[in-house]
This record gives C-alpha cells, sequence and structure tokens, in this order.
C-alpha cells in the first residue's frame, strides 16, 4: 500500500498565492506512489484564505482563534498523527516554496531515514537568496544550533519541512508558538531525531508580507535565543 | 563593595534563577519571561555601577535620586499591568469565541446523530 503524504499549509492572508500554489501542488508527483493531501490550516485569516482553498480542493482546518504559525503548523502535524500519515511536509503558504522540490525532501528522508528534513536554500546557492539582514539572522541561528547541539542546519528558519512519524509523535506533544523553526530544532536534537538538509530552490514570496519586519526582528533574535537557550537547558 | 551591593546580586541571581525554573517548567512563556530579565539586568547594572544613579538623577534633574527610583518603576509596573491587561482582555475574547464554537459544533454533531437514527 502506497503511504501518505499530508503537506501542512499554515495560512494567514493568503488569498492572493494559494490559486498558483493549490493547483501545482495537487498536481506534483511524488516518489514511491506516495499519495498527496493538501491541508490548509487557516489561521483566522481577514480575506478569502478558506473560500479560496476549498475552491481548489484542499482540506481546509479553520481555526477560531489565531494562534501564530507555531500553533497552526502543530493543528496540521495533529491532524497528520490522526489520520495516520507517513510524513507531513510543511510548507509556507506564500509560495516561497515551489512544489516541486517535494520529491527532494521524501527522497532524502527514505535514503537517510532523517527523521526531519530541511529544505535549505544555501547549500547550493542557487535561486531567492533573502536579503543580507536576513542572512546574517539565520547565520547567527546556525551558530547558536551548532554551539547548543551540535548538528549543522544552514537554513535554520526554513519553514520547509518533512517530518517522519517520530517527528510528528514529537511535535504532536511540543511546539513553540512564536517563531518555531529555530527552537524546534534543538528540541529535535535533544530529542535524538536525525536532522538533515538538503538543497532546494526557493522563489521570491508571492504575496501576503513576512511575519518578521524591521522592529521586530531585534525582537525576534532575543526572544528566539531565549526560548533555544530554555529549551537547551530543559531536560528532555 | 558595599553589603547593599552584595544583597542586591545576590537576591537577583535568586530571581534569575527562579525565572530560569518557571521557564523551563513551562509555567512562563519567554515572551513574558523578557520583561523580568532585562529588569534583572537593570538592577545588576545599577548595583556594580553605583555613580549611574546620580548621574542618572543629574540628567533627568530630580532632587532626590530615590525619588527617580520610585518614579522610574511605578511608571515602569504601570506600563507592564496595563499591558497585562490588554492580553487578558484577548483571552477572555479568545476563550468566548472557543466555547462559542465548541457549544455550536456540539448542537451542530447532535443533530447528525439524530439524522442517523
Amino acid at each position: 500500500m502506497p503511504g501518505k503524504v499530508l503537506i501542512v499549509i499554515p495560512c494567514y492572508n493568503e488569498e492572493a498565492s494559494l490559486p498558483k500554489l493549490l493547483p501545482e501542488l495537487l498536481s506534483a508527483a511524488l516518489p514511491n506512489g506516495y499519495q498527496l493531501e493538501a491541508l490548509i490550516v487557516n489561521d483566522c485569516s481577514k480575506d478569502n484564505t478558506s473560500a479560496v482553498a476549498k475552491k481548489h480542493k484542499a482540506t481546509v482546518i479553520d481555526l477560531p482563534v489565531n494562534l501564530g504559525i507555531g500553533g497552526a503548523v502543530q493543528t496540521g502535524i495533529l491532524y497528520a498523527r490522526e489520520n495516520d500519515f507517513d510524513m507531513a511536509i510543511q510548507l509556507d503558504g506564500d509560495g516561497q516554496h515551489p512544489p516541486k522540490e517535494l520529491p527532494k525532501l521524501i527522497n532524502h528522508h527514505l535514503e537517510s531515514g532523517a527523521n526531519i528534513v530541511i529544505g535549505s536554500r544555501f547549500l547550493e546557492k542557487e535561486g531567492f537568496q533573502s536579503s543580507f539582514v536576513r542572512r546574517l539572522g539565520i547565520n547567527y541561528f546556525h551558530w547558536v544550533n551548532r554551539l547548543m547541539t551540535g548538528t549543522r542546519v544552514y537554513d535554520s528558519t526554513s519553514g520547509f519541512r518533512l517530518f517522519d512519524r517520530k517527528a510528528i509523535a514529537l511535535a504532536s506533544g511540543y511546539y513553540p508558538d512564536e517563531y518555531p523553526e529555530p527552537e524546534s530544532l534543538v528540541i529535535f536534537s535533544k530529542a535524538g531525531l536525525k536532522i538533515a538538509e538538503v538543497p532546494v530552490i526557493m522563489a521570491e514570496r508571492q504575496g501576503g508580507q513576512s511575519s518578521i519586519r524591521s522592529f521586530g526582528s531585534l525582537y525576534y533574535c532575543f526572544k528566539v535565543s531565549l526560548a533555544m537557550f530554555f529549551s537547551f537547558i530543559r531536560k528532555p | 563593595m558595599l553589603r547593599i551591593q552584595i544583597i542586591t546580586i545576590a537576591v537577583n541571581i535568586l530571581f534569575i534563577w527562579y525565572i530560569a525554573r518557571l521557564i523551563v517548567k513551562g509555567k512562563l512563556r519567554e515572551e513574558y519571561a523578557i520583561v523580568w530579565i532585562m529588569c534583572t539586568v537593570f538592577l545588576v547594572v545599577f548595583s556594580f555601577w553605583t555613580d549611574g544613579l546620580e548621574l542618572l538623577r543629574k540628567l533627568t534633574g530630580v532632587v532626590v535620586a530615590a525619588n527617580l527610583v520610585f518614579t522610574g518603576f511605578i511608571f515602569a509596573i504601570l506600563v507592564y499591568l496595563l499591558h497585562l491587561s490588554v492580553v487578558a482582555s484577548k483571552l477572555y475574547n479568545d476563550n468566548k469565541k472557543l466555547a462559542q464554537e465548541i457549544a455550536l459544533l456540539k448542537e451542530e454533531f447532535k443533530k447528525h446523530l439524530e439524522e442517523k437514527k
């Protein structure tokens, strides 16, 4: 029997990018005959995200209150656990993560057995590389993570990641709410999960706004560093 | 080093340790801890740098340094209290929405069950 893959797409006001993303996603060919289901987790969008997603034949979960990116992703992870999916892949709703890169993540997981596979835009410097300041921040988190866990994840803030069954079980129990990407790496490493990175080509966002902007970015760095530190000293 | 400095620093270390414990146990979220950690850092700086308070007093034109400390802290506490009230209001609204959603779902579910019979 072919396995099932859930694509978790956390969305906040993404009606502009979904009409392009969803058809591309649903027609993507996965290796080994894996079955794909697209799940839109609508985090209280103020636009028509939910209706647009339903029109394009995606499963839609409308959160009754705004939970933030981490809570939305965890909702998708819980859905994957309840419905017995083999893998869940988080993919951003803004079109930064092209669906045609999905097989790379799945193949890498199948070959290496890694529990978490992260799509990285920096391993082979191709495609959209983000601004200088952002790369500085991403590099900083790479080092914090490396010092704490000894693992090397270059695109530590990438939201393009595959969770296998073990990772799904772990993230169902605890997943950070705000800016979860760098912190969750520490949690996964401490739990003994294997984390791998594969090079992917990312695009620039097609619509919507980043959740991290100007004034917020210092706060972001500080808060995430603190959260990583406390995840680090917390007993697993 | 003055005795009062040693006491302040010791109290601060205890405070930081307690905050860390709360976070590790999952009882305090990091975003709220940031304020408390900053307060502690502020106190530590001024317990080492004793001339700092005098300097701030001269800069602001306050006559007695203690008044500056009280005014500053009371203001900071008021702002933080206001912030906490905002957080509590948001939690109340979210809670209400969730309760309503569950009640409506329950009703819908009951209807479905009866239709099945």
